[in-house]
């Protein structure tokens, strides 16, 4: 019920809704203005016609009096009451007493005023033998001498043509409006739709799945075209973001070679070094110098181990390593990687836990996953600490891989950045590190058609990695 | 010790010569696949360096002619490659060890050395000596002196390489290669651990430490000197 209500909410916010509620009302209301005139219309029309039948009936009988006196009028009257003519109009002559002379109105109606002018009144007819009382509606004509003329029309088929346009228009009008409502709810749905989808490739987008795109209807419509601005924009992007990572791939590239002679070059000084003071290889006695030495080739192995690892996910990225994947046991690989970390563990007072299902086969390259794992077991026992649980489980052909840890966690919004190159929570960026270990990691799982995804341990880290099992 | 290093890039066999013959090597140096194996045909080598992209005639191609006429001289390849795939192509065209460019002279130098030992050991032992520390194959157990040290079954494992090794240098790659099998480097410096859990173990109550760290390069097992 609350579930509905708050959907009705969401719904009432939404510009289409808005959209597709303006679209009902300026409908209904000129609808509605278009019966209404087409009923005034024709009501006044008939009303007109009544009135100009009496003038014409009562302008013929004017006449007849004037040249024939009363005798023809009555004569006349009498004449035109015999028999049904059809046109429905109604006629008494009375003398001043309201005794009929002449008509084919039986009596002096009811409760009509003798006054004259205008009259309307309601009448007995036989139809059919059934008797009725129908409304009339005429004019009452005061003869010198105390003689009444009364003239009307029964108007009943009148009142039944505008009880029928009536019904018409009321009708015609509940159609109208429901086809409006129904017109603005597909109308706003369609236009929800084709926004949402825009709304959900921005997502997925941001997600990280930066090859997804908004689907094109080929209309070439407004939102076509927008969807296609969208679509290549974020190309751009993507090139962009690729050009990036070429970028600092070329730079690792073309960084190694040079740094490796630098390496070389200073590696070799300090076995001459050796050769000529005849030290032994524990340089007990380095001078300075060849202390110096040391430290700067400390420092480019540093860089290459960088610049390696970049390449090292650059190669996954590129899936050219794609066809070395082989059936292997997912278990097996995990117990190795924890046996390799274990007394890192115990050194850095952690307790490291493992809780692997046994026989999980999935396809995959067992270096590039062994090296994952150790890059998750490294940050875990790098950055979280506490308990570090290691587990990997098969659950509807999915082989899943968990390393949580006991730390201060990752925030939610910073969750899908640190899986970028270089990227590091620590702002004072003190612990050794080169910000690459969950790029990798990444790399690997996209690189076996698997997920991986940061979650929330209370306290701590959980990193999930998911693979279609075999 | 003699020996042949087939390298076309100048930069790296210029610095390949001078740090093999600074360390005591006689070394013959060519540019080309053919002229290589040519020279190589001679079996005169101790052991053979050569990259895996050669004019005149592909690494691969050279090793495989080499094997092919029945010369087995212990071979490293070099390669600017790194994925497994080409380790394992290098290593079944007849190459015994196989190291990715840019590499650490001191990580070829221990690697030449283990390549020599292994052409020179042949026969198989069932016991490893060094020093009072003894280490049965068979039984898999391990006694320094009169004690009996109990080890986990990857602490003989590297034990066994280090003694194998006995007296010579061996790189923390190395023992990630043949200990673990695993050809990538770690960010932590898991071996570390590992050799420092098994000096408690195998040093802690003797007077005369074994496994020594060398600086720059890896870890030696060796009698104190």
């Amino acid at each position: 019920m609350w579930r509905l209500l708050g959907q009705i909410r969401q719904l009432v916010k939404t510009h289409a809704f808005r959209l597709a509620s303006l679209y009902f009302a300026v409908f209904a209301v000129s609808v509605l203005g278009v019966l209404l005139s087409v009923y005034l219309i024709s009501a006044d029309f008939v009303e007109r016609q009544t009135q100009a039948t009496l003038e014409a009936e009562i302008a013929g009988l004017a006449e007849q009096y004037a040249q024939r006196g009363i005798s023809g009028l009555v004569q006349i009257i009498a004449a035109r009451s015999a028999g049904d003519r059809g046109d429905g109009v109604l006629y008494l002559v009375t003398n001043a007493d309201g005794h009929p002379l002449a008509g084919n109105i039986t009596g002096w109606p009811e409760g009509t005023p003798v006054s004259p002018g205008p009259v309307s009144f309601r009448v007995a007819m036989k139809d059919q033998g059934v008797t009725r009382t129908h409304p009339a509606q005429g004019a009452l004509i005061v003869i010198p001498e105390g003689y009444r003329l009364l003239v009307a029309r029964d108007i009943s088929d009148a009142a039944l043509y505008r009880q029928r346009i009536k019904m018409t228009l009321v009708w015609s009008g509940l159609v109208a409006l429901v086809a409006g409502l129904f017109g603005g709810a597909v109308m706003s749905r369609n236009l929800l739709r084709r926004v949402e989808q825009v709304n959900r490739t921005a997502e997925r987008v941001m997600g990280g799945n930066l090859a997804d795109r908004v689907p094109l209807k080929g209309t070439r419509d407004e939102f076509d075209q927008l969807a296609a601005n969208l679509n290549n924009m974020l190309d751009q992007i993507e090139r962009l973001m690729a050009g990036m990572r070429e970028v600092s791939d070329n730079i690792a590239h073309d960084l190694r070679t040079p740094l490796a002679r630098l390496r070389a070059r200073l590696e070799l000084s300090l076995i001459a070094n050796q050769n000529t003071n005849g030290q032994n290889t524990n340089g007990a006695e380095d001078g300075a110098q060849t202390e110096a030495v040391r430290a700067a080739i400390d420092e480019a192995d540093r860089l290459l181990a960088t610049f390696n690892a970049l390449l090292n996910i650059a190669e996954a990225e590129s899936g050219a390593r794609r066809n070395q994947a082989e059936p292997l046991d997912l278990a097996q690989t995990v117990r190795s990687a924890a046996e390799l970390y274990e007394p890192v563990a115990e050194e850095k007072g952690c307790a490291l836990k493992l809780d692997v299902e046994p026989g999980i086969m999935i396809r995959g390259d067992r270096h590039l996953l062994s090296q994952a794992v150790a890059n998750l077991l490294d940050n875990a026992l790098k950055y979280g600490g506490g308990e570090v649980r290691l587990s990997a489980h098969q659950q509807d052909g999915r082989a899943a891989l968990e390393v949580s840890d006991m730390g201060p966690g990752i925030p939610e919004e910073e969750r899908e950045a640190v899986f970028d190159r270089f990227v590091r929570l620590e702002p004072s960026r003190s612990t050794p590190g080169n910000g690459l270990g969950l790029s990798l990691v990444r790399a690997v799982a996209r690189l076996h058609n698997g997920t991986v995804a940061l979650g929330d341990n209370q306290p701590g880290l959980k990193v999930r990695l998911e693979f279609a099992a075999l | 010790m003699k020996l042949l290093v087939v390298e076309d890039d100048r930069e790296t066999a210029a610095y390949l010569v001078k740090g093999l013959s600074e360390s005591g090597y006689t070394v013959d140096q060519s540019g080309d696949g053919r002229e290589g194996l040519y020279l190589a045909s001679s079996g005169s080598y101790d052991a053979i360096i050569l990259d895996r992209m050669l004019p005149g005639m592909d690494g691969l191609a050279m090793l495989g002619a080499l094997r092919a006429a029945k010369i087995g001289t212990p071979s490293l390849i070099l390669s600017a490659l790194g994925s497994v795939d080409d380790r394992v192509k290098g290593l079944r065209a007849g190459g015994d060890d196989y190291l990715v460019k840019p590499f650490a002279f001191s990580e070829l130098l221990a690697r030449i050395e283990a390549l020599l030992r292994r052409g020179a050991a042949g026969a198989t032992t069932t016991k490893l000596r060094a020093a009072d520390l003894e280490l049965d194959l068979l039984t898999r157990s391990v006694k320094r002196g009169d004690s009996v040290i109990d080890l986990l079954p990857r602490e003989f494992q590297l034990l066994e390489y280090l003694m194998r090794n006995a007296g010579h240098v061996v790189t923390r790659t190395m023992l990630l290669e043949h200990v673990w099998d695993y050809h990538f480097d770690p960010q932590t410096n898991v071996i570390d651990v590992h050799i420092s859990r098994l000096r408690q173990k195998v040093d802690r109550n003797f007077d005369k430490p074994l496994i020594h760290t060398v600086r720059g390069a890896g870890y030696c097992l060796r009698a104190a000197d």
